[in-house]
């Protein structure tokens, strides 16, 4: 999947995280996160996976989370990258 | 003659405070106290350093402490309670010595019995007289009880109270009296009436503390406790207050009369007590407004040491009469072992404060707590700091299920002959992490920044500095 323009999902409330995504050369994923010291590889590997999923091959990625449940994580993303891709 | 000093200063040059002594001070003015910050800094200008800080719980408002920790002002640091602020400085390994974490019970136990002696105590008073008979009762900074102050005024070897209403006459009824007062200071202001008490303690609306609040009144009524003459504490906390609604509500259809409700008193406790739910309050902080209006007018709401309250060598301390107590917890593990002190990446945020006195002398302890937190479990294999002994709680309350200490097989008994859902709490620790995954371990460096002294004496944990 190509991305054509930068998008966001999800918010900053509590529990759920906000993803920020737009085109770009490569992956770069940028994670800010309350419960990174616990979570924060998870995570990574949540964000790897969903862009793999979905065929992504470049792409700025930056999650604001706030311990958002793995879930969370990859429909907020998931729904990022369709909303950047205009499909 | 006179008592009356005009500056903190003049009280430090005839007290002859030097190098390697104590100074205490009490915490009924929170986050608004101005006391602390005033003294300290007076401390530091007369160039005195290695003091030892004895506060009854330091709040995010004393932060100035910090550039005396700094400048070597401050080596020492006892207390039962820290705020976040002052805790993640202690807990990055600021302070030379480790602070030493004491319950409010035994704060005053070890300062009445000389373990934990005191040089100059400096008590905040929102009303002295000049012979220093004080109150926290009226003022304009008016707090209400000043009970944790109280063993501080009798057993410290020199007494200056600081107040911002000073009158003529002599106080009547004063919660402090002077006998033993050396000096009075008048400052212009004592605290920020807007941090002393808040407005209004609000109940929470959050379904998920409902539900537990709800369970939490049903644990009680279904204990065989609920009956007249029993007593009653929870804290300020939105799913404790909501606890106490629905407990209300329950005493008052039954017709039930408690005896006292105790502790930090909320503008609830003092409904609970007007419409008949408990005889009276006593009384060791007033968290709002109403409950520093009732404590000055209603002669049913007691003020009491922390002495009365919680020490643990006093075998009539209101904690061993208590029936029902409901406590938080940041962190709760599989042997019922609670954590009030550290946040889930080891920082200092907390402390015992009456938490492990109440566990200890209530009949039935009960923790509550949502199952996670931010993606993060309550329940864990092995809290990162011991706060209250497991051997003391009774049960836990999620919003997933109420767990209850194999110890307690009479209590489960009864929970489930009321329908009430029942978990293991291995159960509860496994239906956590499936939601939520398995958290890296926390990772600390070796030097001890805290022990966590029991109300018997004994380290009953170690914090460890952070290395992030």
């Amino acid at each position: 999947m190509k991305l054509v323009k930068s998008a966001v999902a999800g918010t900053l409330e509590s529990n759920d995280v906000f993803v920020e995504i737009e085109p770009a050369e490569n992956i770069d994923i940028e994670i800010e996160s309350i419960v990174f010291a616990q979570f924060g590889d998870d995570i990574r590997t949540s964000v790897e996976d969903v862009l793999n999923e979905m065929g992504v091959k470049g792409a700025k990625v930056a999650l604001n989370d706030h311990g958002a449940l793995d879930c969370v994580i990859r429909a907020r993303l998931e729904t990022a990258v369709l909303r950047a891709s205009e499909v | 003659m006179s008592k009356v000093l005009h500056s903190v200063d003049e009280a430090i040059r005839l007290l002859e405070i030097k190098d390697g002594m104590t100074v205490s001070f009490h915490h009924h003015l929170r986050n608004g106290d101005y006391v602390l910050n005033t003294v300290m800094a007076a401390i530091a200008n007369a160039g005195i350093k290695n003091i030892k800080v004895n506060a009854s719980s330091l709040f995010d408002v004393h932060e100035p402490l910090l550039d005396h920790i700094r400048n070597g002002v401050v080596t020492d640091i006892e207390t039962a309670y820290m705020g976040a602020k002052i805790g993640s400085a202690i807990s990055h390994g600021i302070l030379q010595n480790p602070v030493t974490f004491r319950t409010h019970g035994s704060r005053g136990a070890v300062i009445a019995n000389g373990t934990s002696p005191v040089d100059v105590a400096f008590i905040a008073a929102p009303t002295s007289d000049e012979m220093g008979n004080c109150t926290g009762k009226t003022g304009k900074s008016a707090c209400g009880s000043l009970g944790y102050a109280f063993a501080d005024a009798q057993y410290a070897k020199h007494v200056v109270i600081i107040t911002d209403n000073l009158i003529k006459e002599p106080l009547e009824n004063p919660s402090i009296t002077g006998e033993r007062v050396d000096y009075v200071v008048e400052m212009e202001s004592i605290g920020n009436p807007a941090g002393i008490v808040s407005g209004t303690t609000r109940i929470t609306r959050d379904p998920v503390g409902l539900v537990m609040a709800s369970y939490a009144a049903r644990i009680i009524e279904a204990s065989g406790l609920l009956k007249d003459g029993m007593s009653f504490q929870t804290g300020a906390g939105g799913a404790s207050l909501a606890a106490a609604k629905y407990l209300k509500d329950i005493m008052l259809e039954k017709k039930i009369k408690g005896s006292f409700g105790l502790g930090g008193i909320t503008g609830y406790l003092v409904d609970m007590q007007k419409e008949g739910c408990f005889e009276e309050l006593r009384d060791v902080q007033c968290f709002d407004l109403n409950a520093v209006e009732s404590i000055r007018t209603n002669p049913n709401h007691k003020e009491i040491s922390a002495i009365e309250y919680a020490s643990p060598f006093n075998a009539e301390a209101a904690v061993n009469k208590l029936d029902v107590v409901i406590l938080g917890a940041t962190e709760v593990d599989t042997d019922f072992n609670v954590n009030v002190h550290t946040d889930s990446n080891g920082s200092i945020m907390g402390g015992s404060g009456g938490h492990s006195d109440t566990a200890a002398g209530a009949k039935l302890a009960m923790i509550i707590a949502p199952l996670l937190r931010a993606r993060l479990s309550i329940v864990s294999d092995k809290v990162s700091c011991i706060s209250t002994p497991g051997n003391t709680v009774d049960v836990l309350v999620t919003q997933q299920g109420i767990a209850v200490n194999p110890k307690r097989e009479d209590l489960k008994q009864r929970l489930l002959d009321a329908r009430l859902p029942v978990v293991d709490i291995h159960e509860l620790k496994d239906r956590a992490q499936k939601i939520a995954g398995v958290p890296a371990p926390l990772v600390t460096g070796d030097r001890t920044v805290a022990n966590v002294v029991y109300r018997d004496g004994t380290i009953i944990d170690t914090i460890k500095n952070l290395v992030t």
